[in-house]
């Protein structure tokens, strides 16, 4: 036990000697470290968000709401489609919860309906699971001539599936605009994506980013009829919208869109020339420019309604035919509300609304105070620990206090070599480390006197003290990592956080056990040969 | 030398003698902390129930008005609403409860008392789980303790006899239990921190309690003749300066956690230091015993004599 072959000595120091380097940055600034030479190690602790602040936001996809849009627009594909030359003939079309019905008058159309039907059913592209495709809804169409569209489940699901990836992607390309400092945007599950975004000032600000769905439609404003009126005759083809800055005030414009965010090619914050109010100044694309063209020739004098998200930012009436493709919007913004719609119409808008199902922000005085707290904590803990140990065992409890440091060292340095998350139940974590670490030097050293009591001598007490303990340290450790690893696997938020260090913790106690305390007791040994144990 | 001692050398404590007093102790205790777990129930948090908290402190540091905040939200009409200083005297902890009308309706209401508060505090800090998060959060805080539990059963089942597998997990269930009741009674806060501190006391008295049990085997191998009573006692003794002195230890580092920590983490190491003491009192006292009345010594007789005639095979 007491011997060690050279390689071993040098192999245990290299190893706490490359703790020691890997732990090196996070004593330094950022851009200190940046500026070392290359072969010196730069990574840093990632710190948790409670500790730097910052935004934990978690959404899921309105399944119900996007239901409920999707099954607008099939209902007008399907009109659009039985309108078509030869007409077929049907009454009763609407939805009726996931799905959309309708009765044919001519039963005898059913073949002709199907044949039109069908490509509604929308097959989407099932690449991932490299299957077979798979319909977004079922279309079943009776010999009464009942049509039937339902949403099929494995449709649904798909679609969710598409609808989190897309608004991953939307979420990332507005959050990049923010400037943030690497921020995190996950799909958690089936239906859920995590946002993450660390050292935030304003957390306030991102959730209004993100958390648009910044669907943007021109839409022509009836004006043949007042608001009031129209709600009353209900006019075909046309919606009702609340204005955004007065929730009083509310538009009829025309159902279909002139254009939509997708026929924009870009847009930015600006001021107007003559009443230096912030607007949105915005470009549109080929095709959205001709069509913009074409329709403002068409309606000079009439107002158009600029909608985001089903409310009216603004109408302004069209004085002169729009050719050249770009225009400004203008609704008595502030600077920061120009820019981000800016970003919001960039970055272009979410498929579907999503909802925040759990949220926390800290702010980043609450995470400098947590870390200072954390901090003092480890270090009066470590010292009252080893004040402790060295009253109990003397020069042994020296040592075990040189182990236990070398043990949080290497719990600081594989925290930060794997890139894990450091928070405050993570500091929890190593100073519990720090107080069963100590366990394993106890457990050799209870074991050592009980040798020496038993009358052996001082080497071989010390020998069969090691090989005694070690066997008992092996299974407390393990049942203790079992606790850990499952922590980890299975819980979330701040378990994990305590899970790593804990299970990491109990690892560095095994390896310290196991080679370094044993080394540094075997040094000692060598040095004093001490022919009785004062322990 | 002077050396510090917390158990003096050569302590003989007949504890198995106590357990005549202790078991049932602790299977009271336990009774009663079910009882209470269950009515009138612990304090549980938001991350088990859903609803918001929003820790706010005074901008000027000086003292918060607790009584003008309360007026304050009240006229916003939340329901539920409790408010607390959190560590300091400028610092404190608003808990709305879960808004009749989901998430959407929940972050209107924070958003409510960030306008009613935004004078004169500042926002530290925002946490709302929704009604299905809650749920979930609950369920997998469950699976992961029953997980644990199973894991750390099979794990002392291989390594030992079964009646140590028996006496661990029985040891650790009533550590759990009596864990639980304490929540209710010092009416700490119960949230997913808590779980992990439940979870981590699992980990600490297993580690205590196997500590024990390699010494029980060893003692076992050692003195065939001895009966197993006085036989359990002897390594209980024998381990005891170990056991006192790690459970000082720790409870010497969680200590100063829970004293300069802050107040985030304060239940979690109140709940940690208590765990230490029953995980400490569950080896001696409950793991240790149990191994009586299930027939550990024939088992394990029987056992050497197997392994024995295999060598002999060999």
């Amino acid at each position: 036990m007491l011997h060690f072959a050279r390689w071993k000595v040098v192999a245990i120091f290299v190893v706490v000697f490359a703790a020691a380097l890997a732990v090196l940055p996070n004593f330094f600034s950022k851009s200190t470290v940046e500026s070392w030479p290359s072969w010196l190690p730069a990574r840093q602790i990632v710190l948790g968000l409670d500790l730097q602040g910052g935004a934990y936001l978690l959404y899921e996809v309105d399944r119900a709401d996007y239901v409920q849009k999707r099954m607008r627009t099939l209902t007008s594909e399907v009109r659009r489609a039985l309108l078509e030359e030869p007409r077929i003939g049907y009454t009763g079309l609407g939805t009726q919860g996931q799905a959309v019905q309708l009765r044919l008058r001519d039963p005898s159309q059913i073949e002709l309906a199907r044949t039109r039907l069908t490509p509604l059913q929308n097959p989407l592209n099932n690449t991932l699971l490299g299957g077979s495709a798979v319909n977004e809804f079922d279309l079943s169409i009776g010999d009464d001539g009942l049509v039937r569209f339902s949403y099929s489940q494995q449709g649904l699901t798909q679609r969710v599936r598409q609808i989190v990836d897309q608004s991953t992607e939307v979420i990332a390309r507005r959050i990049d605009q923010l400037g943030t400092v690497e921020p995190s945007i996950q799909r958690q599950g089936e239906d859920r994506i995590l946002v993450e975004a660390p050292g935030l000032g304003d957390p306030q600000r991102l959730k209004e980013l993100v958390g648009q769905t910044a669907q943007m439609t021109f839409h022509l404003v009836d004006t043949t009829v007042a608001t009031s009126q129209a709600e009353a005759a209900r006019k075909p083809n046309t919606l009702i919208l609340p204005s955004a800055e007065d929730p009083n005030v509310s538009y009829v414009v025309e159902e279909s869109a002139l254009l939509t965010g997708e026929d924009l090619a870009d847009a930015q914050a600006a001021f107007d020339h003559q009443t230096n109010e912030p607007i949105v100044s915005f470009r549109l694309n080929t095709s959205g420019a001709r069509t913009f063209g074409t329709v403002t020739t068409q309606n000079i004098g009439r107002p158009f309604a600029i909608v985001l998200d089903e409310k009216v930012i603004s109408a302004p009436v069209i004085r002169s035919a729009i050719t050249g493709g770009s225009g400004q919007i203008s609704g008595g913004f502030s600077i920061e509300q120009a820019n981000d719609l800016a970003i919001l119409l960039r970055a272009g808008s979410l498929p579907a609304k999503l909802d925040i199902v759990e949220e926390r922000t800290i702010g980043p005085g609450l995470g400098a105070d947590s870390i200072r707290a954390g901090a003092i904590a480890s270090v009066i803990g470590t010292a009252l620990v080893c004040v402790f140990m060295v009253a109990v065992y003397g020069v042994f409890g020296w040592i075990a206090n040189i182990a236990v440091i070398v043990n949080v060292l290497l719990v600081f340095a594989v925290v930060t070599l794997l890139g894990a998350t450091l928070s405050l139940p993570g500091i929890a974590g190593i100073v519990l480390t720090v107080g069963t670490a100590v366990d394993s030097n106890v457990l050799i050293y209870e074991r050592i006197r009980e040798e020496a009591r038993a009358g052996r001598s001082a080497i071989s007490s010390i020998d069969i003290g090691f090989q005694r303990a070690l066997g008992t340290i092996l299974d407390a450790n393990l049942t203790t990592l079992i606790a850990a690893v499952t922590l980890f696997y299975l819980g979330s938020g701040p378990i994990r956080g305590f899970a790593v260090t804990h299970a990491i913790g109990v690892l560095t106690t095994m390896f310290t056990a196991f080679t370094f305390t044993r080394l540094v007791v075997a040094l000692w040994v060598r040095w004093r040969r001490p022919t009785k144990i004062t322990l | 030398m002077f050396r510090l001692r917390l158990v003096p050398d050569n302590t003989r404590i007949p504890f198995m003698g106590y357990r005549r007093w202790t078991l049932p102790i602790s299977a009271i205790l336990s009774v009663l902390a079910i009882v209470l777990f269950i009515t009138p129930g612990p304090n549980f948090g938001i991350d088990f129930l859903g609803g918001t908290i929003v820790e706010v402190a005074t901008k000027d540091g000086s003292d918060a008005d607790l009584a003008s905040i309360r007026s304050t939200l009240s006229g916003l009409q939340l329901g539920d609403v409790q408010v607390q200083t959190f560590g300091t005297p400028n610092d404190v902890l608003i808990r709305i409860g879960q808004q009749e009308g989901g998430e959407a309706a929940q972050l209107a209401a924070v958003d409510k008392v960030r306008a009613a508060l935004g004078g004169t505090l500042e926002e530290r800090r925002v946490e709302t789980v929704g009604p299905r998060v809650s749920g979930e959060l609950a369920w997998n805080g469950g699976l992961a303790l029953v997980v644990t539990l199973a894991a750390i059963m099979v794990y002392v089942w291989f390594r030992f006899e079964w009646q140590f597998a028996v006496g661990a997990i029985i040891a650790t269930l009533h550590d759990v239990i009596i864990t639980l009741g304490f929540f209710v009674v010092t009416g700490l806060e119960f949230n997913l921190s808590s779980l992990a501190a439940i979870l981590t006391i699992v980990g600490y008295s297993l580690n205590d309690t196997v500590v024990v049990y390699d010494r029980i085997r060893e003692t076992l191998r050692k003195y065939k003749k001895l009966p197993l009573s006085e036989l359990i006692d002897a390594a209980i003794n024998d381990t005891l300066a170990r056991t006192t002195t790690t459970g000082f230890t720790t409870i010497l580092a969680l200590g100063a956690l829970y004293v300069f920590g802050g107040e985030v983490i304060r239940s979690f190491t109140a709940a940690m230091i208590f765990g230490v003491v029953i995980g400490t009192w569950s080896s001696i006292f409950i793991a240790a015993p149990i191994l009586i009345y299930f027939g550990l010594r024939q088992d394990a007789l029987k056992g050497d004599k197997a392994e024995a005639a295999e060598k002999k095979g060999a």
